[in-house]
């Protein structure tokens, strides 16, 4: 069976800048796929090129095998989402609303109103105008408005963004329940939280690029931790563990020793610490939180390449 | 075709839900009841006007009135009122993506958008028709009606005459219509869809009048709101209205093409 989504080489131009700069993804059946990355990274013009609302001036977008360019309406059977805030017609009430959008949609899109309405709490105001609306009541109706295609993939776009904290939460949870249900979720996000509590994968994206691909636990790894040591005699603790064998990366570091290596090579490091008569006051790991990596990912990335094209600001 | 009529519905929906839908409406019916109590209390009628100086002999000939009246500015504005819209209102809302990202292409969606915006300006045209002969009715009775040929038409057959001319005139309101439409998918901005489509409707009105561009003025679309005219001559001359048919033919094919092209291809970016 085709991936939900595959895209490749996707390159969108405004004029002299490079809002996508051949993205490729691959997001398999399943995935909570966390899309990342700074605003103006290019993330939204992305997600509007997978649902076939701008032409990439290069490479191809595949929903489940079928191009949104060629195969039209019929390349988002199943798919179903939406891009920066959901948006409805504001003097109708929300049935209605849901009403107008089953009825473009295939299939008993209708028979789910009353379900999906449910699903997103909103069953008792579904009547009131969208332009009496809260911003986190469009958020849900717009997961409303994408439920009712029954999708088996949902492209959200920073669906949290504007939340106060419990519509945060509320809405963290409704993307965990329907990831549980089987779902094929892609979200992006800037929020580093989110993305880990949500998702498995991820891509980052840093001025139109994919700088990381893969999954969380690979971008960890591939960060690695380290571990800050505070003893009795910090010159000849610098010194046990230049010499000892399986550690990396060590030097004084705010008056601790830092260094890295596997646990069983930091077991023999303390015996050799006391072996040397060195006290060992405090040996502390530290894992590298998301927000570390990230900024690892894309400073790094920043640090190391010549000025690429420039990415779009607002357009993100 | 199914789509299309799917998206027809809601547009008509959604039309019946706003208020400007109900402005044009109301320009639409106010314009003959201003006119008949203006005639009515001055007792005279229009004098430079075809069928102007019978208006207080018979009620028939208000409607025909209105619609020389209306060629200006009434009907073009009304027409555009909605046609300028119906593209441009999804874009100030947001709206495009989320009825693009649904199970209709786009294709069926732009039609169905051409045909409410059709079906309004007929409605406007149909009730202002309705309250110009009831005004008129009111005001003169329905009696005979003297043609542009001098003969009288005896009011069944002016009626019928009247039926005709209103059907005629409603073929050029369908291009103002595919040209706002048009406007509406390019500047993707209500106010300078309605306003462009008005200005062009202005101009083309004053290019008919400049000396020296006598040539191009039977392809001027807004030419085409006179070809009823043939109607009401005895006996009825054809070629006016079939000329109007095909000049309006082009125009309303042309706009409406190249607007659905735009529309299908377009980047939906904002919102």
């Amino acid at each position: 069976m085709p991936a939900p989504v595959e895209a490749r080489g996707l390159v969108k131009r405004y004029g002299e800048i490079v809002a996508v700069d051949h993205v490729d993804l691959t997001v398999e059946t399943g995935n909570v796929y966390g899309y990342l990355g700074p605003n103006g990274a290019g993330k939204t013009t992305s997600l509007r090129m997978l649902l076939g609302l701008i032409r990439p001036d290069e490479g191809a977008v595949r929903l489940f095998g079928r191009d949104p360019l060629v195969d039209g309406a019929r390349a988002l059977d199943g798919v179903a989402g939406f891009v920066e805030e959901p948006r409805f017609y504001p003097y109708l009430s929300a049935r209605k609303n849901l009403e107008l959008l089953a009825a473009y949609d295939a299939g008993g899109a209708r028979d789910r109103i009353d379900s999906v309405l449910e699903t997103v709490e909103l069953t008792e105001r579904a009547g009131d105008k969208v332009k009496g609306y809260s911003h986190g009541m469009r958020q849900r109706l717009g997961i409303a408005g994408a439920l009712l295609r029954d999708p088996r993939l949902l492209l959200l776009d920073e669906p949290t963004t504007g939340l106060d904290p419990a519509g945060i939460r509320d809405m963290r949870d409704l993307v965990r329940r329907l990831a549980e249900q089987g779902m094929t979720i892609v979200l992006s996000s800037h929020i580093l939280a989110e993305v880990e509590a949500l998702c498995d994968r991820v891509a980052i994206l840093r001025r139109g690029r994919v700088v990381f691909e893969g999954a969380l636990a690979e971008l960890r790894d591939a960060a690695g931790g380290f571990y800050a040591l505070r003893t009795t005699d910090q010159a000849r603790a610098l010194r046990v563990c230049q010499a000892h064998a399986g550690l990396s990366g060590v030097r004084p570091d705010d008056g601790a020793v830092r260094f890295s290596g596997p646990e069983d090579a930091v077991a023999s490091l303390s015996i050799a610490l006391g072996e040397a008569s060195v006290g060992i006051l405090a040996l502390v790991p530290h894992v590298a939180t998301l927000e570390e990596l990230f900024f690892d990912v894309t400073e790094s990335e920043r640090a190391a390449e010549p000025e690429p094209a420039r990415a779009v600001g607002a357009a993100s | 075709m199914g789509g299309a009529l799917t998206v027809y519905r809601w547009e008509l929906r959604k039309l019946l839900s706003q208020k400007r839908t109900y402005i044009g409406l109301l320009f639409a019916t106010a314009v003959p009841i201003i006119f008949v109590t203006t005639v009515a209390a001055r007792n005279h009628g229009p004098e430079d006007v075809p069928f102007g100086r019978y208006v207080l002999q018979s009620g028939l000939a208000v409607p025909l009135v209105l619609l020389t009246f209306g060629a200006y500015w009434l009907f073009p504005l009304i027409t555009a009122l909605v046609a300028g819209d119906i593209v441009a209102s999804e874009d100030h809302n947001g709206t495009l993506k989320t009825i693009l990202t649904r199970s209709l292409d786009r294709a069926p969606i732009f039609a169905g958008k051409a045909l409410a915006a059709c079906t309004y300006a007929f409605v406007a045209l149909l009730a202002m028709a309705v309250v110009a002969l009831v005004g008129g009715g009111i005001m003169a009775g329905f009696h005979s009606l003297v043609s542009l040929s001098g003969t009288t038409v005896h009011p069944g057959r002016a009626l019928v005459l009247i039926g005709g001319s209103f059907l005629v005139y409603f073929v050029p309101m369908l291009g103002i219509a595919a040209i706002g439409l048009l406007f509406s998918t390019l500047a993707r901005n209500s106010a300078a869809a309605v306003v462009g489509t008005l200005m062009l409707s202005f101009v083309l009105q004053l290019v008919a009048i400049l000396p020296g561009l006598g040539g191009i003025k039977p392809y001027l679309l807004t030419n085409q709101f006179f070809a009823w005219h043939g109607f009401l001559r005895v006996p009825t001359d054809w070629a006016p209205i079939g000329h109007a048919l095909w000049v309006c033919a082009i125009w309303f094919v042309a706009s409406l093409v190249v607007g659905a092209i735009v529309f299908v291809r377009r980047d939906v970016a904002g919102g």
